[in-house]
């Protein structure tokens, strides 16, 4: 209810500044013929930007500081006595309960006599208070309208100030990207540093067996914690799914991109797409339950011993969802491959084929390869499809037709269910995810390296 | 533009020396077109062309954009095959011999007839490799050596050799444009072609290097039925013996350079040199 008086207060004062400032400025261009600098549009932008920031400031002031003086104030209706007698977090328990008697909930069990008083006299002050900042926020918005009104002349020059703000804004937004990623890189390195001083680096990127333990009767006993089984893992599914999806996908992009008449490109190029958007998880079905037992049938027929659940089926699962990425794609960058160097090969009198292998993919290569490496990465951070069909069997081996793990994997299994952050067995968790966004940024700014060479070639 | 077509007056007096225009007339036919017409989708970019191209000559192609030359050459060597949705009518004869029927071989057709385009377009491989392509993938070449004398010998005869025998492994795309064209123009000689058709090579060049591909093709035509598209009426004054003026995807007139230029028969001919149309 709040939020959606807090929200109309703000587009009223929007659209009345925006109006205020249109109309004003169209006055001086009537009465004394001197031209206007800015079109009315840019002057009703710029009084509702003078309007609402200021407004803005109010109401995040209260959002920043209001918890804090709530709380006090909560903490000054309870009776001293009351108050030393407690405990931080008796304390808290306490202000929660005058916090819901006085939202008006109700609370469970015995009323204490100051409790009520307290509540009560909370609703009033949260009523107060919300008022206050209502009346502030709109008096600071209209105070800055009114300010604002009084500089519109016509030689303000509303449009590059307006223009000015745009820039801050976007500016502003892709901070926002910027720093989110910021903020998780630092957050996995502190957490990924503190499960270090449980278990040390070496053991842990060289370290060949994995085996947490949750409980243990000796104290400090936390197990095992080697990467190496995880990392053979992970890396021995992607380069299955990539054996699967780099041949079909590329295939399919060069047929798409050199010999689809343009109805078949047409109806072929999106449908072709479609699988991109299924979830993954679906894919994960498919691998225990139909994948699986299909290898491992055609396993017993050549006697070859394939688990229903193995790398094997996980990287072929993966590869498959891989596919549409990779021939949707190479097919942009086939594609991109200017034409001239396509005729130059037919001009001589080259086959379709040879112009492909001779002159569009070595042209192309780079811009594959990093399409290639992207795909790679994908594969790498892939957890649903592993986490159904690659068996979670943390051991090291070099045998894909057996069942592995991998570090997505094994994240799922150390966050999920009851964890605490005090010990490294979900600690680990985020040592993994470094682990992890260190391998695919490296492979993805190898790849922006490659991609961006391969356009510089035609420029 | 009148500017223009006083130029061309002034120049064309002092080319052709070394052929007399009519000796092309005398020439042998080499390619004959009847009634070639292209629809490219439900547009019909050429109306009925009819030429006889003669041997060892150049033959050029002038008219306003648009008006379906580059289309007609892009015909002789079936390169519009290579575009979807055109389709290519009538009869086009090499030596007497269609080549459109379904007998004769695209591939080997485009070995016979080379091109040059408008934008050089060498492969982003070394100049050696650029050269050494069309022979490779024709198997014109039954040693590394005989490969190595038909590279140096095309580069010779595109007049690059001199400049790139330092660096054969270097980047065909490192040259400069008009270098780069000529490397182009070695790369189609190199298939040992009968007849070159060029569309624009000069468009994206500057004077000095048009200059020089334009004494090349004066050489070339010792050994080769040359065919080319110019936007430029200067250019066509100064390298061609036989001129043909397209306006609309029709041919509207064909003939002995000179002539087309200094007394055109037909009035758009007239209109189009002297600058008042395209």
């Amino acid at each position: 209810m709040n939020s959606f008086i807090i929200a109309g207060l703000l587009l009223v004062l929007l659209g009345v500044a925006y109006q205020i400032g249109w109309t004003k400025s169209r006055g001086p261009v009537t009465t004394n013929g001197v031209k206007v600098h800015s079109r009315p549009q840019y002057h009703g932008s710029l009084l509702a930007i003078w309007t609402l920031v200021p407004a803005v400031i109010v109401l995040g002031l209260w959002a920043y500081f209001g918890g804090d003086i709530t709380r006090s104030f909560t903490v000054a209706q309870i009776p001293t006595d009351v108050v030393t007698s407690l405990d931080q977090m008796g304390l808290n328990g306490a202000i929660q309960r005058i916090q819901q008697i006085a939202s008006g909930y109700g609370v469970t069990g015995e009323l204490a006599p100051y409790e009520q008083a307290a509540g009560d006299s909370l609703r009033s002050f949260q009523l107060l208070t919300f008022l206050c900042v209502i009346a502030a926020a709109a008096a600071a918005g209209i105070g800055a309208l009114l300010y604002a009104r009084s500089r519109i002349t016509p030689c303000l020059r509303a449009r590059n100030m307006v223009e000015q703000v745009v820039t801050v804004l976007l500016l502003a937004c892709s901070a926002i990207a910027i720093l989110t990623t910021v903020g998780i890189v630092a957050s996995l390195v502190t957490e990924a540093y503190r499960f270090f001083t449980f278990i040390s680096p070496l053991d842990f990127f060289f370290g060949t067996v994995w085996n947490p333990k949750f409980s243990s009767t000796v104290a400090g006993d936390y197990g095992q914690y080697g990467l190496l089984p995880l990392l053979t893992g992970t890396l021995m599914i992607s380069i299955i799914a990539m054996l699967v999806a780099v041949p079909v996908g590329l295939m399919a992009a060069i047929y798409l991109s050199q010999y689809a008449p343009r109805k078949v490109r047409a109806v072929v190029k999106p449908v072709i797409e479609i699988p991109a958007g299924i979830p993954t998880i679906v894919y994960g079905f498919f691998a225990p339950v139909t994948v699986g037992p299909f290898l491992r049938d055609v396993g017993g027929l050549v006697g070859l011993p394939i688990s229903a659940t193995s790398a094997l089926t996980a990287g072929i699962v993966m590869g498959i969802m891989i596919i549409p990425f990779i021939s949707s794609l190479s097919d942009d960058i086939l594609n991109q491959v200017p034409l001239a160097l396509r005729d130059g090969a037919f001009g001589p009198g080259a086959t379709q084929s040879e112009t492909i292998r001779n002159v569009l993919l070595p042209a192309a290569l780079p811009g594959i390869v990093g399409a290639f490496l992207l795909a790679v990465s994908r594969a790498i951070g892939e957890t649903m499809i592993v986490v159904l069909a690659a068996g979670n069997s943390p051991v090291l081996r070099g045998n894909p037709l057996e069942p592995v793990s991998t570090i997505t994997v094994s994240i799922v299994n150390q966050l999920t269910g009851d964890t605490d952050f005090a010990g490294p067995q979900s600690l680990v968790g985020f040592a993994l995810g470094l682990t992890l966004f260190v391998m695919t940024l490296c492979l993805n700014v190898f790849a922006l390296y490659i991609v961006r060479r391969f356009r510089e070639q035609y420029e | 533009m009148d500017m223009l077509a006083g130029k061309v007056k002034m120049t064309h007096q002092t080319v052709n020396s070394t052929m007399n225009p009519t000796d092309a007339l005398e020439r042998p036919i080499r390619l004959h077109a009847k009634d070639v017409t292209v629809h490219y989708g439900a547009k019909q970019a050429l109306h009925g062309i009819s030429i006889d191209i003669p041997d060892r000559a150049v033959t050029s192609f002038i008219g306003p954009s648009g008006c379906g030359k580059s289309t007609f050459l892009r015909c002789i060597n079936r390169m519009n095959d290579t575009i979807e949705g055109a389709k290519v009518g009538g009869l086009i004869e090499l030596d007497g011999e269609n080549i459109y029927d379904p007998s004769p071989d695209v591939v080997e057709l485009r070995a016979r007839i080379g091109m040059v385009f408008q934008k050089p377009n060498p492969f982003p491989k070394s100049i050696y490799e650029n050269v050494a392509y069309g022979p490779k993938i024709h198997g014109l070449a039954r040693s590394k050596t005989d490969l190595d004398e038909i590279v140096v010998s095309s580069l010779r005869k595109a007049g690059l050799f001199e400049e790139v025998k330092d660096r054969l492994n270097e980047p065909g795309t490192g040259l400069s444009g008009g270098q780069q064209q000529r490397l182009c123009i070695a790369r189609a000689i190199a298939v040992s072609p009968e007849v070159i058709l060029m569309d624009e090579p000069c468009s994206a060049l500057d004077p000095i290097a048009t200059a020089i591909i334009e004494e090349l093709i004066d050489e070339l035509r010792e050994n080769y039925t040359i065919v080319i598209v110019t936007h430029s009426m200067q250019q066509a004054a100064r390298v061609s013996q036989r001129t043909a003026f397209f306006h609309l995807g029709n041919l509207i007139e064909e003939g002995v350079t000179e002539d087309i230029f200094t007394n055109p028969i037909n009035k758009q001919t007239r209109d189009y040199i002297m600058g008042r149309i395209g």
